[in-house]
C-alpha cells in the first residue's frame, strides 16, 4: 500500500521534531550573564578523549577539572564554584562545531576555556566571536589565536609555533655552528609556523633536507631516509609526541643517530617514553624508552615536573594526588592545571560580578602570573600567550633545563634573556583577585 | 458535503502519485516550520544535522534497498559535495541554491563515475571498492599540490550567510539553516519517493531481485545500477553541501570512514528501501551519541569509562532496534499500524500484503 508508506513518511518528519523538541529548550537562564548564578559559574571545552589524538591530549579535561574541584573546595572564586564541562570532539573538527554550538547554546557556559586543537577549534572560532563567548587559552600554539582586531574574544596560552621556533633556531645556531641541519615537520599549520620561526635564525646554506608528514600516516620510512642521506648532524622536529617516537624509531633502524631538537609540543619525556615502548612492543621488540631520548633539546615553558622545590609543581602535584591519583602526573596534566589556574586569575580579577567582557578586560590588563618561566604577553594589541621558554634536555628521562629563559614575539624582534625570578605560586593555591 | 464531491479529490488522491506526494510534501514543510519555530538554537541545529543526515541516508537507502547495491563510501560523496559547497562560496559567492545545485552536480557526477565501476562488482568487491573510496578520497585534502586549494588537514572554513534580512533582525541563524535543511529533505523526499514508484523504480527492483531476469525482460541492467548511483551520490552530495553550511567546514577530519558507515547504519536501522525508514535512522544516528554523551555525564564516572559509555550505549540500542525490528524501525511502525488499523477497523480481517 504506497499510500501508507508515504504517510509514514510524514509521520516520521513528525516523529524527527518531536524527538528534536525532546532534547531542547532545558536549561534557561535567568540572570544578565550567561553561565553565571549566585553560586556557580560554568564553562565548556571539547578535548579529544577518544580516537587518535587522545594519549596524552585526554587527561587535559580531567585535570583542569581537579583544579577547579580544589578551588572550589577552597571558598571558590568569589563564592562562587567553577564547574567545568568538557565534551569529547574525537580530534573530529565537525564534533567541535556542533559540540562548542551545544556548549554555548544549550548548556549556557560563561566562556569555552582550553579547547585542544588547530585544525578543530579553527572552525568555531567565527562562531564563538560572533556570539560574544569568551574563548579562552586554546589548547594550540597556531599564532592564529593572536588576533585581537578579528576575534577579539579568542585568547592563546601556549607560547606559539613561531616563538618556539625562533628560540631552538637561536640554539641551534649558536651550539651547532658549521654542522647540517635537517626538518621533520607536520605538513599543516603547526609544522609551518615552527619553520618560519626556526628559518629566521638557521642559516639556510647548512639546511640539507626538509621532510613534511601527514599526521594519520605512520609510516615515515622515506622522510627519515631522506634525512639520513643528507647526513645532517641535527635534526629538529616540529612534531606531535607520537612521531617524534616514530622518527626515532625509524632512524634507530637505519643506524641514524643525529641529536634531536624538538618542539615542546613533542617532547614531553613521560608521553615520548612511553610512545617509544609501546610502537616497539607492537613492533615486537623492546626498547627502553627513556634511554632513546636521551640529550633531545627542547624549550621549556613550565618548571620541570619532578623539581618539587618549585611552589607550582607541588601545588599541582599535592591537587594530583588529592583528586585524580589514576592520571600520571606529566606534561598534560600540568598544563591543563596551570590554564585553569590563569582562567581563575582571569575570573577573579573580573569582580565580584564577573560579565563576559569583565572577563576580557581583565586579561587585556595584563599582569596576569602562572606557573610559567616567563610573562604572558596579553595586552590590548596582543592575545598571545608565554612569550617564550628556556632550553631544555631531556637526562634521564627527565628535563634539565639550562641557562636563563628566552623571551621573543612572533615577528621580527630578537630573543632576549628574561631574567627576573618566577613568581611563587599562592600559599593556598588560589589567585587573589 | 454530498458523498459525490468528496468523492472526487479521493479519487485524485488514490490515483495520482504526484498529487499525493506533494500534499504529503506541504505537510512536512507545515509541520517543519511549526517544530523549528518551537525549538531553540541548539535542537534548530540538530533539526538541520538530521535533515542532511536523512537527505543522505535517503540516496543511500535507494541505492541499497532499491537496486541491491551497496556502498561502505557514501561518506566520500558527502565530503565532495561539501567541499564544491566551501569552494563556490569562497571563490564564486554564487548564490545559495546554485551552490548547492553545484554540489549536487558534482557529487551525482562522480557518482555516474563510480557506478561505471560498481555495475561491474558484486558483493563484497563493490563494498570493498567503495570502503577504499572512503578512507581514500579525504586525504586528497593531503595531497601536496592540492594544499592550497583544499586547505590540508585544516581544511577550509565556510563563513555562514546571516538570515534574509526580511525575516527580522534577531531571527536565529540556526533556525535559517534548519529551514534550508528542512526544504531540501523534503523537496528530497518528493522527488526519491516519485523515482521509487516511476520506471525506473520498477527497473530498479527487478534489477535487485534478478539480474539475469531483468535483463531478459529488457531492463537495461547496467545503465540502471548506473544511473541509481549517479543518483544516489547527487543526494549525498546536497548533504554534504548542507553540511557545509551548518557545520562551516570541510575538513578532511569530518568525513571518516565512521561516518560513511554510520549513513549506512541509519539506513538499516530505519528499514533498507526505505523513505521514511532513512528519517527514523537519521534522526538515531544524529541524537542518540549526543544524548548517551549527556547521560555519562551526568553519571559521573571514572574518565576510561565515562569516554567510552556513549559508543557503547550507542551500540547497545542499535543492537536492540536490529534484534527487535529485524527490518528496521519503518517495519515496526507498519506492523503497528497494522495492529492498530486492525483494532480500529475489525470488519476489515485482512490487511494486504506490504510492498516493500
Amino acid at each position: 500500500m504506497t499510500v501508507r508508506r508515504h504517510i509514514s513518511v510524514a509521520v516520521a518528519l513528525t516523529a524527527t521534531v518531536a524527538l528534536a523538541a525532546a532534547c531542547a529548550s532545558r536549561s534557561d537562564s535567568a540572570g544578565a550573564t550567561p553561565g553565571v548564578t549566585a553560586d556557580t559559574v560554568t564553562i565548556g571545552s571539547t578535548i579529544p578523549l577518544t580516537g587518535t589524538a587522545a594519549p596524552g591530549y585526554s587527561e587535559q579535561g580531567p585535570a583542569a577539572k581537579a583544579f577547579f574541584d580544589y578551588v572550589n573546595a577552597n571558598g571558590g572564586v568569589n563564592g562562587r564554584k567553577i564547574t567545568l564541562k568538557y565534551l569529547d570532539d574525537a580530534y573530529n573538527p565537525a564534533q567541535t562545531v556542533t559540540l562548542t554550538k551545544q556548549l554555548v547554546l544549550q548548556d549556557k557556559v560563561f566562556a569555552i576555556v582550553g579547547s585542544l586543537g588547530t585544525p578543530t577549534h579553527t572552525k568555531v572560532v567565527d562562531f564563538l566571536n560572533s556570539s560574544r563567548v569568551p574563548d579562552l587559552f586554546v589548547a594550540s600554539g597556531c599564532t592564529c589565536w593572536d588576533q585581537p582586531k578579528a576575534h577579539p574574544y579568542t585568547f592563546g596560552w601556549q607560547p606559539d609555533y613561531t616563538v618556539e621556533g625562533k628560540i631552538l633556531g637561536d640554539y641551534v645556531k649558536k651550539n651547532f655552528a658549521g654542522k647540517k641541519v635537517a626538518y621533520f615537520y607536520q605538513d599543516d599549520d603547526f609544522g609551518h609556523d615552527g619553520m618560519k620561526g626556526l628559518d629566521k635564525y638557521i642559516d639556510q646554506s647548512s639546511v640539507v633536507s626538509r621532510q613534511p608528514y601527514q599526521p594519520g600516516n605512520t609510516d615515515v620510512a622515506a622522510q627519515v631516509s631522506a634525512i639520513a642521506a643528507s647526513k645532517a648532524d641535527v635534526v629538529v622536529l616540529e612534531a606531535i609526541p607520537a612521531y617524534t617516537a616514530l622518527f626515532k624509531l625509524t632512524s634507530l633502524k637505519l643506524g641514524y643517530s643525529p641529536t634531536l631538537v624538538a618542539s615542546s609540543v613533542g617532547a614531553d619525556p613521560i608521553t615520548v617514553s612511553g610512545l617509544l615502548e609501546n610502537f616497539a612492543k607492537q613492533a615486537g621488540s623492546s626498547v627502553k624508552g627513556q634511554d632513546l631520548i636521551e640529550g633531545l633539546v627542547t624549550s621549556a615553558y613550565l618548571p620541570a615536573l619532578d623539581d618539587t622545590s618549585n611552589s607550582w609543581t607541588a601545588l599541582f602535584k599535592k591537587i594530583h594526588d588529592q583528586y585524580i591519583p589514576n592520571v600520571p602526573f606529566d606534561g598534560n596534566v600540568y598544563y591543563a592545571m596551570s590554564y585553569a589556574y590563569t582562567f581563575t586569575q582571569a575570573l577573579a580579577r573580573a569582580g565580584k560580578n564577573p560579565t563576559r567582557q569583565g572577563v576580557i578586560d581583565a586579561l587585556e590588563k595584563g599582569g596576569l602570573t602562572g606557573s610559567g618561566l616567563v610573562p604572558f604577553r596579553y595586552g590590548k594589541d596582543s592575545h598571545a600567550g608565554y612569550t617564550g621558554g628556556q632550553i631544555a634536555m631531556v637526562k634521564a628521562g627527565k628535563q634539565v633545563s639550562a641557562g636563563t629563559p628566552l623571551v621573543t614575539d612572533d615577528g621580527d624582534g630578537a630573543v632576549t634573556p628574561y631574567t627576573q625570578p618566577q613568581p611563587q605560586a599562592p600559599a593556598n593555591g588560589i589567585p587573589a583577585g | 458535503m454530498t458523498a459525490l464531491a468528496s468523492a472526487a479529490p479521493l479519487r485524485l488522491w488514490r490515483q495520482s502519485t504526484v498529487v499525493r506526494h506533494l500534499t504529503l510534501s506541504v505537510v512536512g514543510l507545515v509541520v517543519l516550520y511549526f517544530v523549528s519555530t518551537s525549538l531553540d538554537a541548539f535542537a534548530n541545529l540538530q533539526l538541520a544535522q538530521v535533515c542532511y543526515t536523512a537527505i543522505a541516508t535517503a540516496g543511500l537507502t535507494v541505492l541499497s534497498g532499491l537496486s541491491g547495491q551497496i556502498s561502505l563510501g557514501h561518506g566520500a560523496f558527502v565530503a565532495v559535495g561539501a567541499y564544491t559547497t566551501a569552494l563556490l562560496l569562497e571563490h564564486l559567492q554564487w548564490p545559495l541554491a546554485l551552490v548547492l545545485f553545484g554540489s549536487v552536480v558534482v557529487g551525482g557526477a562522480l557518482g555516474c563515475l563510480v557506478g561505471v565501476a560498481a555495475a561491474r562488482l558484486r558483493g563484497p568487491y563493490l563494498a570493498g571498492a567503495t570502503l577504499a573510496l572512503a578512507v581514500g578520497l579525504p586525504s586528497l585534502a593531503d595531497y601536496h599540490g592540492l594544499r592550497d586549494l583544499l586547505g590540508g588537514a585544516n581544511g577550509l572554513i565556510v563563513t555562514p550567510e546571516p538570515p534574509p534580512l526580511s525575516l527580522g533582525e534577531s531571527f536565529p541563524l540556526e533556525r535559517w539553516q534548519a529551514w534550508i535543511c528542512g526544504l531540501c529533505l523534503v523537496i528530497t523526499l518528493f522527488l526519491l519517493s516519485n523515482l521509487a514508484s516511476s520506471r525506473l523504480g520498477r527497473d530498479m527492483r527487478l534489477v535487485r531481485e534478478d539480474e539475469q531476469a531483468a535483463a531478459l525482460s529488457g531492463v537495461p541492467v547496467a545503465r540502471t545500477q548506473i544511473v541509481t548511483f549517479g543518483i544516489s551520490a547527487a543526494f549525498a552530495g546536497l548533504a554534504g553541501g548542507l553540511f557545509a553550511i551548518v557545520n562551516n567546514l570541510a575538513a578532511p577530519g569530518a568525513f571518516t570512514l565512521a561516518l560513511s558507515l554510520s549513513l549506512l547504519t541509519a539506513a538499516v536501522v530505519g528499514g533498507l528501501g526505505s523513505l521514511a525508514g532513512a528519517v527514523y535512522g537519521a534522526v538515531i544516528v544524529t541524537l542518540l551519541p549526543n544524548w548517551t554523551a549527556d547521560l555519562a555525564q551526568q553519571a559521573n564516572l571514572p574518565r576510561a569509562i565515562y569516554a567510552n559509555i556513549p559508543l557503547v550505549l550507542y551500540g547497545l540500542v542499535l543492537i536492540v532496534v536490529i534484534v527487535v525490528f529485524p527490518g528496521g524501525i519503518q517495519s515496526g511502525v507498519r506492523k503497528l499500524g497494522a495492529l492498530l488499523l486492525r483494532r480500529a477497523r475489525p470488519d476489515r480481517p485482512q490487511e494486504s500484503r506490504q510492498e516493500t
